[in-house]
């Protein structure tokens, strides 16, 4: 099995991040948005560690655990909000709706 | 040790001012009085001392010198704030310390109950602090320092009682008319300056007078009249003196009656070397003088406040003294400019115990029948009116108005005419003010009484307006000279006198004068209410100067600045703003609250950030 050149990592990387992107442009329901977040972070975690690969560094690795316990910490805070509003009353998962949170 | 007196005696009041202003008005009335007028009565007594000294052993160069610094030093010009006491100063500086000493503690009466009266104070203290500038100063740049210091708090005393729209407007007036005699009168003194190589006023008269008048020393007699002018509200720059009386009334007895009013009077006086040595200048005052002094005169006729008559009446009399300068009667107009200083701050002082009393009226028509109510003040009105109508032998004004008439009589006998016409209007009009307001029915019942603080200033007024004029008697009834005696090193000797029979006729048309006001306004006739013809309307306003300048002057800049409103240069910065308008409301669009939207502008963000970093 040949080991993936980094460029074709790279490139995948950014094809994860497309998507990721896309999805909290396009998704108006905010768990989506939070999950397509996750795909956005994931594709970070991915170029650093074909980064790291190509140039045989350690680092890569450390930034991947880092954004690991990153993406579960602003998952964990991310789902608190949406749990918060929902029980202050708002029984709707839309994003728009978020410029209305006055008062 | 004197020369030390000179800068003390300006220190005085100007400490004053500064612990008043400091205190925020905070003062209460009773430290207020006391700092105000103790102040200005340490100055008088300084003064007092100074001038014995003075007349006792007169310097021997004539003048006493105090330095206190250089100003500034270039390449051809030089400037000192240097104070100097001659003759003439001598007599200035004791009509400003001690009447304005009287003044200062009659309106501790006056003004006890005002709020703001520490303000009062130290604007008066001020005043007074920037007018013994004005008349010390040997150099003109620091002579233009007082000159500057009076018209502001002139601006701020008339506008005292600030919360009334008509007295801020009254005092814009003033302000702005004689912003345009100052703005004038620098430019004489630039003029002078490029010449001279300093503003010292033995040098710059050196200086003049070395050379033939020329064209150059023409224009700068005629700037330095135009701020003399506007000053001492002579036409054609008089308009607002009348508004002025919105102040308090001490402030118009001190300020406008006094004092600050006779500064042009005091410019001319000051540099007479200049001025008598352009025929044509002299002929300007002297018709300046005679105009206003008719005007004035003519309108004060017709008025109907009490503070208004009194108003026009400084106006004609500084009339008088333009006229006694312009025809080389220096004495007579330093001697009526010390007369009319009494007897004017009497009338006025006088007239604000009577309003004070008659709750604030000011028309003549709604008081009469004062005398029996308030003995007293009808006694001091009425000396003052006397010597203000100049009541032969008895008071003070006839003396110096006496005088003038003779100067007037050698220069031309038509300006003696026309001089005489404006003694015997000045009789009928000041009595008829006496008539209408003191005699016949009682219109309004006076209140109160007038306090002690009120009443010693009234009576020392009185007796000055009632003698003062003995230090200067024609030789007629008394060859007695001490003023022009005084001020002759200065002046040169005085003009002999003339015929006996002028001395007849300045004598009999006041009389006449009183006469006939008798006969039209005493409290029989019927003709107590103010005339309703259009002739008398014209006059009470003035001879309708502010009509005249609206149109011409007012309103066509007004227009011209609306027509200017939208040239290119406004275009320019209108259009800047609309664009940043229109760019800000674009922008503001984009604070949308939805986080979608912002989550896409970071990406394209990015993206372009990026393409710009990666681009090789």
């Amino acid at each position: 099995m040949s080991a993936a050149s980094p460029t074709h990592a790279l490139l995948l990387a950014t094809l994860l991040f497309a998507v990721g992107m896309l999805g909290v442009l396009a998704r108006r329901n905010l768990l989506l948005m939070l999950m397509s977040i996750e795909i956005m972070l994931n594709a970070a975690a991915l170029a650093f560690i074909a980064a790291g690969a190509r140039w045989h560094a350690a680092q890569g690795q450390v930034m991947f655990l880092m954004i690991l316990s990153l993406a579960a910490a602003e998952a964990a805070v991310g789902l608190a909000i949406i749990l918060r509003l929902h029980s202050a009353g708002r029984p709707t998962l839309d994003a728009d709706t978020g410029n209305r949170l006055k008062g | 040790m004197n020369a030390l007196l000179l800068p003390l005696i300006v220190a005085c009041p100007l400490l004053a001012a500064g612990v008043l202003f400091l205190s925020a008005g905070r003062m209460p009335p009773l430290p207020s009085c006391v700092i105000g007028a103790g102040s200005v009565g340490l100055s008088a007594l300084m003064a007092a001392v100074l001038a014995i000294g003075f007349l006792r052993t007169p310097p021997p160069t004539g003048a006493l010198h105090a330095t206190l610094w250089s100003w500034m030093q270039v390449e051809g010009f030089s400037a000192r704030i240097a104070f100097m006491l001659d003759p003439l100063s001598l007599v200035m500086m004791l009509i400003v310390t001690g009447v304005g000493f009287l003044i200062l503690l009659y309106a501790c009466g006056y003004m006890h109950d005002d709020p703001d009266i520490a303000r009062f104070f130290g604007c008066m203290t001020l005043f007074v602090a920037a007018m013994l500038v004005l008349v010390f100063s040997s150099d003109l740049l620091s002579l233009y320092i007082g000159w500057e210091g009076v018209g502001i708090c002139s601006y701020l005393l008339i506008s005292f009682w600030h919360a009334d729209t008509a007295n801020v407007t009254a005092a814009r007036k003033a302000f702005i008319v004689t912003r345009i005699g100052d703005a004038a009168m620098l430019c004489g003194l630039l003029l002078l300056a490029t010449r001279a190589g300093t503003l010292d006023v033995a040098s710059v008269l050196q200086t003049v007078t070395a050379r033939p008048a020329d064209l150059q020393a023409a224009i700068a007699a005629f700037l330095l009249l135009g701020g003399a002018v506007a000053k001492s509200a002579q036409v054609p720059l008089q308009t607002w003196l009348p508004d002025a009386m919105a102040g308090p009334t001490p402030v118009s007895a001190l300020i406008h009656a006094a004092t600050m009013v006779t500064a042009g009077v005091y410019l001319i006086a000051r540099l007479h070397p200049l001025f008598a040595s352009l025929p044509v200048a002299m002929t300007a005052v002297a018709l300046i003088g005679l105009i206003t002094l008719l005007l004035a005169a003519g309108s004060a006729l017709v008025q109907t406040d009490i503070k208004r008559i009194l108003a026009y009446s400084t106006m004609s009399q500084i009339g008088y003294m333009f006229l006694a300068l312009g025809t080389g009667a220096w004495q007579a107009a330093i001697f009526h400019l010390v007369t009319h200083a009494f007897f004017k701050a009497l009338l006025f002082m006088a007239a604000g115990a009577i309003i004070l009393r008659v709750h604030h009226r000011q028309d003549i028509y709604q008081m009469g029948g004062l005398a029996h109510a308030m003995p007293g003040v009808f006694a001091a009105f009425l000396a003052g009116s006397a010597a203000l109508a100049g009541l032969p032998l008895l008071t003070a004004g006839f003396y110096s108005k006496e005088m003038i008439l003779q100067g007037a009589w050698h220069a031309d006998p038509m300006l003696w005419a026309g001089a005489l016409l404006g003694a015997f209007a000045t009789a009928i009009y000041i009595f008829r003010c006496v008539f209408i307001v003191f005699f016949g029915p009682r219109h309004t019942e006076p209140h109160g009484r007038t306090g002690a603080t009120m009443a010693i200033p009234l009576v020392c007024l009185a007796v000055l307006a009632l003698t003062g004029g003995w230090m200067g008697m024609p030789d007629a009834i008394a060859p007695v000279h001490l003023l022009s005696h005084l001020l002759s090193p200065l002046f040169g000797a005085s003009m002999p006198e003339g015929p006996h029979w002028l001395l007849w006729a300045g004598s009999l048309v006041p009389l006449a004068g009183i006469g006939v006001a008798w006969m039209l306004w005493q409290p029989r006739t019927r003709t107590r209410t103010p005339p309703e013809n259009a002739l008398a309307r014209v006059a009470r306003a003035g001879w309708d100067f502010d009509t005249l300048y609206d149109v011409l002057i007012v309103r066509p800049f007004t227009t011209l600045g609306q027509l200017n409103q939208s040239d290119i240069c406004d275009r320019l910065s209108d259009a800047t703003a609309a664009t940043a308008r229109a760019g800000g409301r674009m922008l503001g669009r984009m604070q949308s609250g939805q986080v979608r939207r912002y989550a896409g502008w970071i990406a394209a963000g990015t993206v372009v950030a990026l393409c710009l970093g990666v681009r090789p």
